[in-house]
């Protein structure tokens, strides 16, 4: 299972590989080597570049510059069936297959056996059977897909794919909704293939199962390329360090600045709040004036405890106190009306409502807050829509634009706009830098910055630990869905949150 | 010059429909040189343009409530059957009970039909189409028990004033699709409702968590579009002196989504124009009337039809004004 040793042409080389979406710049010269028979990690945090080179590479969209070898040969990939002609599968985490028809017509699709024009029912199914023997696989293939379970339909899918002659087989997080023993069949399936010489990349945010499994880590941040090491020669916290972390000295100096403040008043205290299955139960305190850093990898209970604390889930242990009075957070809406506010991370989908302007983003929560019967007057709402503009300094400062025209940072602010709008007592950020441009994304840590100094308590998340350490005040350390640390003061710093993280982090890996 | 102008005339909200409405109009004019001729007699005006106005009355009223559904990003095939079931409830009534208590009980039905839609989209989460066209079978079997299957005819004076009296010489269902118009637009566009009805259609995950109540705008909706339609299904019942429960309001579901969608309100919600919707609504009457006039069979109809909503909706496309701009370039 080990790279092969005779130094030959790579089966997939990728060099140099650049791609941007609008200004922002999601993949900056990344190059990428797998190996025949080797399997490699591929890993980074949401929005690290994973996806966009995986469809950079297979050709779902163009590449801005950048070049792919197979095997040596330099291909230029124009579209998803090309790169299958090529040799190159990808089998997604919502597996697309069809799961109406058969096992066997699945795996046949567009290629079945015919004779005079009539698909050869009776062949196929032989063929469908040896096909899925090879992976150990017995099942009734004339049953609907879709009556198997999540495991059997990416062993079907990657089954059709390696039988389409695949060289190249990209697994997108294909262990995210397995358990356990369905996990140990997928990776059965997956030495099997190493070793018949296929390369397999593997997306996934369990680092245990990347040291399971995989023989090469490639770690991608921010759209570049992090570094490429052997599994046996990577230790976990210097693989989360590359995950995660800038080299640490760089913030040091930052830290200091944001040190001066105070910790004001108790405003919204959670104790023993949690969901099952979604959360451990946790106490969270959030002050006045405090910036509190929810850290940790992805998956690990960061968005989910922001959710908890917003309404936008309910919690089925434990209580709340705003004020010190106790209060139920059911709804986004009782959370608004006691003074929360939440930025969450999918900006497109759970934030901006694209068709209506820039003004009618900004005044939504606000207008939502005085209730129907309380409408704010057109002149009232150009003036909090200016006010905001000019205060974050919005572009273009037109108020009348749709909001689905303006970038990605210019979107976020109007979403922070949204909220201070409210006047807030808690404001919840959800990865509030995430994709960017970087002139943007200091001044949003800039803001961040100010809203505090003004009294605001703040709750952050980030995957950038540079970052949560200027800002933060306290710093939670999050794993396998429940809070395991929490740091203050001069312990934040990013070695003593990686070191949190990385502490037998074997333990919990099942409750993935 | 002129491609930015055409551009920006062509993009201009409303233009289109505007445009395309006069354009229908002056055709109809030609096929029938009385049409503008508008007299008066009876103290009631009428006239061809008249005319227009009050057959498209009850496509106009269920356009009132369809185009806030469509909104939501939901869409109720419904309405025919309520106006249906509203009709055979007014006629039943009307004679023994007196019109108020008629109408109370029309409304109430309507209001009824639109909390059970509103019921099956907001809290069950049923996707809208499904939803509506429970009612939209089911309601029409309703109205045929209430009529027993025949046609009720009744006399009461009011109930009749209602489809066939005038106000100023202004026929009652125009004044009451008038008055329906301010109502709505004081209620949607006096208070916060449509910024939230709008907010809630174009991202209902983004609305809910900036604390709109999405469940409760999409319930009120339905329930303001069950009203509208029962209104509509009185006025219809009230014009024939008769609830007719197998043919009242059949098909117009489909006429109220395209008066709708010409009136420039996507099915994909967000965004609406209740004025538009109207101008929508008179747009398909407007060719009804003319395709009457002129004399063609009636089966014309559907075709002519056809052709108009498609020059509409290219007419409002973004694609088409752009691709319309670029042409204009290349002439220069």
């Amino acid at each position: 299972m080990n790279a092969a040793s005779d130094p030959g042409p790579a089966l997939l080389e990728v060099r140099g590989l650049s791609k941007s979406f609008g200004t922002l710049r999601a993949l900056q010269e990344v190059d990428f080597t797998l190996q025949a028979g080797e399997i490699h990690a591929l890993l980074g945090e949401n929005g690290a570049g994973k996806s966009t080179l995986i469809k950079a590479v297979t050709g779902v969209f163009p590449r801005d510059a950048g070049i792919v070898r197979l095997s040596g040969t330099e291909v230029a990939l124009r579209s998803a069936k090309a790169a299958v002609d090529a040799g190159i599968a990808t089998v997604y985490q919502e597996v697309n297959l069809l799961l109406n028809l058969s096992v066997a017509q699945n795996l046949y699709l567009g290629r079945q056996p015919t004779r005079f024009g009539l698909v050869r029912e009776a062949e196929m199914r032989r063929n469908a059977t040896a096909l899925l023997a090879e992976f150990d696989l017995h099942i009734d293939v004339a049953e609907p897909l879709g009556t198997y379970s999540v495991a059997v339909q990416h062993i079907a899918a990657i089954a059709r794919a390696v039988d389409q002659s695949a060289r190249v087989l990209i697994l997108d997080e294909p262990t995210a909704s397995l358990d356990r023993h369905e996990v140990e069949i997928l990776f059965a399936v997956m030495r099997k293939l190493a070793t018949r010489g296929i390369g397999v990349v593997f997306v996934t945010h369990f680092l245990d199962q990347v040291y399971e499994i995989c023989d090469r880590i490639t770690v991608l941040r921010n759209g570049r390329l992090i570094g490429e090491r052997k599994t046996d020669e990577l230790p976990r916290i210097e693989l989360i360090r590359m995950m995660l972390g800038r080299e640490l000295a760089e913030t040091t100096s930052e830290r200091a600045a944001a040190q001066v403040r105070q910790a004001g008043e108790l405003c919204a205290r959670f104790e023993g709040y949690g969901k099952t299955g979604y959360v451990a139960p946790f106490d969270l305190a959030l002050r006045r004036g405090e910036v509190v850093g929810l850290a940790g990898l992805l998956g690990s209970g960061r968005t989910e405890t922001a959710r908890l604390v917003f309404g936008a889930e309910r919690a089925d242990s434990g209580g709340a106190t705003v004020d010190g009075k106790p209060v139920r957070l059911q709804s986004p809406r009782d959370a608004v009306a006691h003074g929360f506010g939440y930025c969450p991370e999918e900006r497109k989908t759970e934030g901006i409502i694209a068709d209506l302007t820039v003004r009618e983003n900004i005044v939504l929560a606000l207008q939502a807050k005085r209730g129907l019967a309380k409408p704010l007057s057109r002149s009232e709402q150009d003036e909090i829509a200016m006010r905001f503009i000019r205060l974050l300094d919005i572009r273009p400062p037109e108020p009348e634009r749709p909001i689905g025209l303006l970038s990605g940072g210019n979107q976020q602010k109007v979403l922070l706009a949204r909220w201070l709008a409210t006047a807030p007592r808690v404001l919840v950020l959800d990865e509030p830098t995430r994709g960017i441009d970087v002139g943007a994304h200091a001044e949003i840590i800039r803001l961040i910055r100010e809203l505090c100094d003004d009294g605001l308590a703040l709750l952050v998340i980030s995957s950038e630990l540079d970052e949560i350490v200027t800002y933060s005040d306290r710093v939670i350390v999050l794993r396998d869905r429940s809070h395991i640390d929490e740091l203050e003061g001069e312990a934040i710093d990013i070695s003593n949150i990686l070191a949190a993280i990385a502490a037998s982090s074997t333990i919990g890996a099942e409750a993935g | 010059m002129m491609p930015t102008m055409m551009q920006r005339l062509l993009q201009g909200r409303g233009l289109a429909q505007i445009v395309a409405l006069l354009v229908i109009l002056a055709i109809d004019r030609a096929v029938s040189p009385q049409f503008f001729d508008v007299r008066m007699q009876d103290g009631r005006l009428f006239g061809s343009l008249i005319d227009v106005l009050n057959r498209g009355a009850p496509v106009a009223l269920l356009a009132l409530g369809m185009v806030l559904v469509i909104a939501t990003r939901g869409i109720d095939l419904s309405v025919g059957a309520v106006m249906a079931i509203a009709g055979a409830i007014a006629a039943s009534l009307a004679d023994a009970y007196g019109l108020p208590l008629a109408l109370a009980a029309a409304l109430g039905a309507g209001l009824l039909c639109g909390l059970w839609n509103g019921f099956l989209v907001a809290v069950l989460g049923i996707q809208p189409i499904v939803a509506t066209l429970i009612l939209m079978v089911a309601g029409r079997g309703v109205a045929q028990l209430i009529t027993e299957g025949r046609i009720v005819t009744f006399t009461a004076s009011d109930l009749v004033w209602l489809g066939n009296g005038a106000v100023l010489g202004v026929p009652t269902p125009v004044v009451v699709v008038f008055g329906m118009l301010v109502v709505t637009g004081a209620v949607v566009r006096g208070s916060a409702l449509g910024l939230l009805i709008e907010a809630t259609g174009g991202n209902a995950r983004a609305s809910e968590l900036a604390g709109i109540g999405t469940r409760a705008m999409i319930l009120a909706v339905y329930v303001w579009c069950g009203l509208c339609a029962a209104l509509a299904g009185v006025i219809a019942a009230a014009d024939i002196m008769g609830a007719d429960a197998n043919n009242a309001g059949l098909w117009l579901e489909l006429d109220a989504i395209l008066a709708v969608v010409i009136g420039g309100t996507s099915l994909f919600g967000g965004r609406f124009s209740l004025v538009l919707a109207m101008v929508g609504a008179l747009i398909i009457q407007a060719m009804n009337t003319g395709i009457l006039l002129s004399g063609y069979p009636p089966e014309f109809n559907l075709l002519v039809k056809a052709a108009v909503v498609l020059i509409v909706l290219l007419l409002q496309s973004p694609r088409f004004a752009s691709a319309g701009a670029v042409l204009g370039r290349a002439r220069q």
